[in-house]
């Protein structure tokens, strides 16, 4: 084992049916020293906790502690805890019912009788030791999030962790709580404790971390000092695209020709609850635009405000220049727009409905509640969209949630077709799907943009976004950043514009 | 041999098998016991009315309240995910308008104080409010229902005891008793004749409009429903109006029957009935697919259940320990794991058959 470090992991690999998750990934963490675990979706972050964690068992390597002899066998997050390595997850996973001192304590006590009044002491005591606002005998549940997480990180200290692992903590906090917690990093550091901070905030990662390790695709792509590591290498290491490749895929696409032709579609200071900073946005008659950024940048949530997903809290709204109002996805839908939501289990299929129930969903909301399809009408369109999207389904009466994610994602795109919509928004409509699906989305978009459809396609595959996007709205940490068209539309641009300051 | 196995097994997972195999095993052991439990008679009755009687007209006439509910506690599992526990005590409220609206301020009485469609209306009203008072804290306040439905069920038969007087009240004029038993020239009981037109209604409701899908699709997936336009909040809210409307039908039918009212024992546990029906007729408890035909079928199984458990001679008070064990049964053969276990069985079986006819040929 490395001198001070506290914990070394070697060879790690793991798989499940299908993927190789991790595959040989070293990973060490020293004493006193904050690490950024980055990587984009898939990239084997969670993976990689979840193995540490004891969560799942890997299927080979060796991990060390500091303190242990020898490699160590670590089979559940209990075991976990017992040598020391604790979480904290995104999830506030405390009971905010219990006081702050019960949730310190919870499932550490012995025996049935418990000293209430010296376990609320101790808990003050350390609670003011790590300059953590909040009261022993409080409610947890009256607290802000970012104080409850640090009595979650509390609760971790005072189990002697040496190993603290917090996964996307600040994903839910204002800027702020933010600095408070990392105030709290800052100290549990002093006191020796190794971090491993789990983010997509690039800021947030050179503002508090010494070390970054890169993993991409279940692989290790390295481990850096920060300051030999600039933003830009750091996005290129994450998406796994050199610097130098400047190869410009979008070849055979012809770029389109917006001059003089009206918008569409026109946002003007968009701003949804979901937490992203107002944002102007157009787009035009047969334009495919896209959102672009890190997971977590906020483009998911941009497209949501455009729909009415997210509860619309300001701004001016315009199609084909006349003023409109769009709060509710209904209203979008009765000015032909369509959204295809990220989450397409959990916002797009409705899943014991059969095929053709999904299919027709949105077409039907808008033809109204007094105008049902006949069933042979519904079959009809049920038919027509099967064959015309080549959706694999054994009938058109098959539950949607028996399908692939592929054909059911396809299946949410004839949704919105049959509504014959103007303006049509694709948010990852090919994530977790096959590859000849992929394609066969991004050919449709072009297709359905050369008969004069406005597209916004959002993908966290910068390659498919360049092949289909005429314009790219590049985002940063809930910001709109910058917009990129014409030449600009290359990998280089795009993560010199996604990396922004401190290049 | 295929086609026969794979329709059997489409029989066998269809949704209204459980219940129907209820009323044939129901049926098989009254005809062991007893096969004129089945006999029909055309006659007279005591009042001089030619009517239809017998077991099997008893069943469904009495059943008819039951089949009501059935109706629209389908829709609110369906949609809301749980259910109404207050629905009997809102059968009181409605009974109670019906009956002090009739009765005046005589509590034995004859001649209708004020008309009875008045007295309906407003008790449609009333029960349509209760309805909206159990939707607002399910779908605005995100209340479980059974939790929030726990409310009326508490206060609904004080309520209906207020609106009486707490008194119990007796009205005998002819032709209200005529909506429980039978209108003049008619030989079929009028309850089945309402709940016949109700089906109609739902079944016309179904067709020519879309709250089957709108109901089942905010039942099985909230977000997607709203991203498509749908209001989750207004659908969940009209399931329980509409259970309102069924509430006061099946309270209008057990008023007339008796011609009686007291607010505490009227209705009493016929909600635990309706949601039983639910179940027995396949519906997933936590919402989304539902058949209403499924669970009228099953609100009849349990009304034949107790016919027949009065007719072996079980005594009033052990009825429901009876029919306990009876429902525990049933039950458990319809949960989702058992139907499970019966399939993986039968494939079990049926390719050994099979590899056994290889080997004899």
């Amino acid at each position: 084992m490395k001198e001070n470090a506290v914990l070394e992991m070697k060879g790690i690999c793991k798989s499940f049916p299908g993927v190789r998750a991790l595959q040989n990934v070293d990973f060490t963490l020293c004493k006193g020293e904050i690490h950024a675990l980055m990587g984009e979706n898939g990239a084997g972050k969670s993976t990689l906790i979840k193995v540490l964690t004891g969560v799942y068992s890997k299927d080979e390597g060796e991990v060390f502690i500091e303190g242990h002899n020898g490699a160590i066998a670590i089979r559940s997050p209990q075991e976990a805890q017992n040598v020391g390595i604790s979480t904290v997850y995104q999830e506030i996973t405390l009971c905010p019912n219990l006081t702050v001192a019960e949730n310190m304590y919870i499932g550490r006590t012995k025996g049935v009788l418990q000293n209430w009044k010296k376990m609320n002491a101790k808990a003050e005591k350390i609670l003011r030791d790590l300059d953590i606002p909040a009261t022993a005998t409080q409610q947890l549940g009256n607290y802000s999030i970012a104080i409850q997480q640090m009595v979650a990180i509390a609760r971790a200290v005072d189990m002697n962790c040496k190993v603290l692992i917090l996964d996307e903590p600040t994903s839910s906090l204002d800027e702020n709580e933010v600095n408070k917690l990392f105030g709290l990093m800052r100290n549990l550091k002093k006191e020796g404790v190794g971090i491993i901070f789990v983010t997509h905030f690039l800021d947030q990662v050179y503002e508090v971390c010494d070390k970054i390790t890169v993993l991409r695709d279940g692989q290790l792509v390295g481990e850096y000092e920060i300051e030999n590591l600039p933003r830009i290498q750091l996005v290129s290491k994450m998406l796994g695209k050199d610097m130098d490749d400047t190869s410009d895929i979008r070849g055979d696409v012809e770029i389109y020709d917006d001059k003089g032709a009206e918008p569409v579609f026109e946002g003007e200071g968009l701003v949804s609850n979901a937490g992203i900073k107002p944002f102007d946005f157009y787009i035009k008659k047969g334009e495919v635009n896209g959102f672009t950024g890190l997971l977590g940048s906020g483009r998911s949530e941009c497209v949501r405000a455009i729909f009415g997903a997210d509860k619309v809290t300001g701004g001016k709204v315009k199609m084909h220049g006349k003023s409109v109002k769009i709060s509710k996805p209904i209203h979008a839908m009765k000015n032909k727009i369509a959204y295809l939501p990220e989450d397409r289990k959990g916002d797009g299929i409705v899943g014991d409905l059969s095929v053709r129930d999904n299919i027709v969903l949105a077409y039907q909301v808008l033809k109204g509640f007094f105008k049902p399809l006949s069933k042979s009408q519904a079959y009809k369109f049920a038919d027509e969209y099967i064959k015309l999207l080549d959706i694999k389904t054994a009938s058109a009466d098959t539950p949607i949630k028996s399908l692939s994610g592929g054909n059911q994602q396809k299946v949410i795109v004839a949704r919105w077709l049959l509504t014959h919509p103007e303006y049509l928004i694709l948010d990852e409509p090919t994530r977790g799907i096959d590859v000849g699906t992929k394609v066969d989305i991004q050919k449709l978009v072009l297709k359905l943009a050369s008969e004069g459809m406005s597209v916004t396609f959002i993908s966290s595959e910068t390659d498919e976004m360049l092949r289909t996007c005429s314009r790219l709205v590049v985002m940063r940490d809930r910001k709109v950043v910058g917009e990129l068209t014409g030449d600009d539309l290359n990998q280089n641009m795009v993560m010199k514009t996604i990396a922004g300051g401190g290049e | 041999m295929k086609s026969a196995k794979a329709t059997l097994l489409k029989i066998v997972s269809n949704q209204m098998f459980i219940p129907i195999v209820a009323i044939l095993i129901l049926t098989i052991v009254n005809l062991i016991g007893d096969p004129s439990f089945f006999a029909i008679s055309y006659g007279e009755n005591s009042e001089g009315a030619w009517l239809f009687s017998g077991n099997p007209v008893n069943i469904i006439d009495n059943g008819t309240s039951l089949a009501m509910l059935a109706i629209g506690m389908t829709l609110v599992t369906a949609a809301s995910g749980g259910q109404d526990i207050s629905v009997g005590a809102a059968m009181a409220i409605a009974a109670g308008v019906i009956i002090k609206m009739v009765s005046g301020e005589l509590t034995v009485s004859s001649d209708y104080a004020s008309p009875l469609i008045v007295a309906l209306l407003v008790a449609l009203l009333a029960s349509m409010l209760c309805g909206l008072f159990n939707g607002v804290l399910v779908s605005f306040l995100k209340i479980q229902p059974m939790v929030a439905t726990l409310v009326l069920y508490t206060a609904g038969r004080s309520i209906a005891g207020w609106i009486t007087g707490n008194l119990s009240y007796k009205f005998s004029a002819p032709s209200f008793k005529a909506f429980g038993h039978t209108l003049p020239g008619i030989p079929i009981p009028t309850p089945i004749i309402i709940s016949v037109v109700c089906f109609i209604l739902i079944a016309l409701v179904l067709k020519f409009t879309t709250l089957g899908l709108y109901v089942q699709s905010v039942g099985i997936n909230e977000n997607s429903a709203r991203l498509n336009g749908l209001n989750p909040i207004a659908i969940k809210l009209a399931s329980y109006v509409i259970l309102g409307v069924c509430v006061c039908v099946a309270g209008f039918v057990t008023v007339t029957r008796t011609g009686t009212f007291i607010s505490s024992t009227f209705a009493k546990d016929i909600e635990m009935d309706a949601i039983l029906a639910v179940a027995l007729g396949g519906n997933a408890l936590s919402g989304g697919k539902f058949n209403i035909a499924s669970s009228v079928i099953g609100a009849y199984v349990i009304q034949y259940l107790k016919t027949t458990l009065n007719a072996f001679g079980v005594e009033a008070v052990a009825l429901p320990a009876y029919k306990a064990l009876v429902i525990i049964a049933l039950v458990i053969i319809s949960s989702p794991s058992a139907r499970e276990w019966f399939v993986n069985k039968w494939r079990m079986i049926m390719p050994k058959s099979k590899n056994t006819a290889k080997e004899v040929a």
